[in-house]
């Protein structure tokens, strides 16, 4: 592929993969009870927030005067991912140490805030 | 070329994405979301974004998802419940919820004018110098201050999982 080449393929058809996958993300989220099954599902949701980012950036990235805001998107991702990161270690340290108190890492079993 | 490369990682992002959310085995689960990760990393490089596949590919499958096989082989989960097992009436509104989500989604982009995808691939646009200018340029405030957070999240990080939390 020679240099100045558009990629051919439209913004919708990664905001529509983008879609998909949150979808998929929300189903692991609302039907699974395990902790960690949920953390991952949370992260599929999160991957296809970037996808919608990039869908934006490549968009934008065709002129020289909206160049700032096809950048900003590939920062977002950036950014998106080291609050991932951060939400990660937190979220599996909270796992680690509810399984030393309840032996167990289903969400169901944790209601001390209940009602 | 580059629009059957994109088709196809498309297509295996979605459905390692599927088998993550409804295999019974949390190892298989992470493993599977490592290879939607590498079929995303794969669609960022195809669409000219190199330094994001880069990060995609280090950060993302390299640390989080080691991260969270250790804390599955420390807590020695061997199989978890089936998925939206134990309470048919929630699973059922919230599978439909969330496919109604999607729906709604992609028929919202349908209403938007498809743009040619307008990364100059071979360009300078994806790679690290321009995203460092921009990062340490007019993103800097928030540059600096996902230090501050990264710092916050391991300090409650070593907090939490200290053995006296009661």
């Amino acid at each position: 592929m020679s240099p100045g080449d558009l990629v051919p393929i439209p913004h919708t058809w990664v905001l529509a993969t983008s879609a998909v996958l949150f979808a998929v993300g929300t189903i692991g989220v609302l039907l699974r009870r395990n902790g960690i099954a949920i953390f991952l599902s949370l992260e599929i949701m999160l991957n296809s927030a970037n996808l919608a980012f990039v869908a934006f950036a490549m968009k934008f990235a065709g002129s020289a005067d909206t160049m700032a805001a096809a950048l900003s998107g590939q920062v977002f991702v950036f950014f998106v991912i080291g609050v991932a990161a951060a939400e990660a270690a937190v979220g599996l340290a909270l796992f680690i140490a509810l399984h030393r108190l309840k032996e167990s890492i289903d969400v169901d079993r944790v209601n001390i805030l209940r009602w | 070329m580059v629009t059957a490369v994109f088709l196809v990682a498309a297509a295996l992002a979605v459905v390692f994405s599927i088998i993550t959310i409804a295999h019974r085995s949390p190892v298989i689960n992470v493993l599977s979301l490592v290879l939607v990760f590498f079929a995303m990393a794969a669609m960022f490089a195809v669409l000219g974004m190199d330094f994001l596949a880069a990060i995609q590919v280090i950060v993302y499958s390299g640390a989080i998802l080691v991260l969270f096989l250790f804390v599955i082989m420390l807590l020695n989960i061997q199989q978890v419940e089936r998925l939206g097992s134990g309470r048919p009436l929630q699973a059922l509104l919230g599978a439909v919820g969330a496919i109604a989500l999607g729906a709604l989604v992609i028929v919202a982009i349908q209403g938007l004018t498809p743009s040619q995808g307008a990364v100059l691939a071979g360009s300078e646009n994806g790679t690290v110098v321009p995203i460092g200018r921009a990062l340490l340029g007019s993103h800097l405030f928030a540059f600096e201050f996902i230090t501050l957070l990264l710092v916050a999240a391991i300090i409650g990080a070593v907090f939490l999982a200290k053995k006296e939390l009661r």
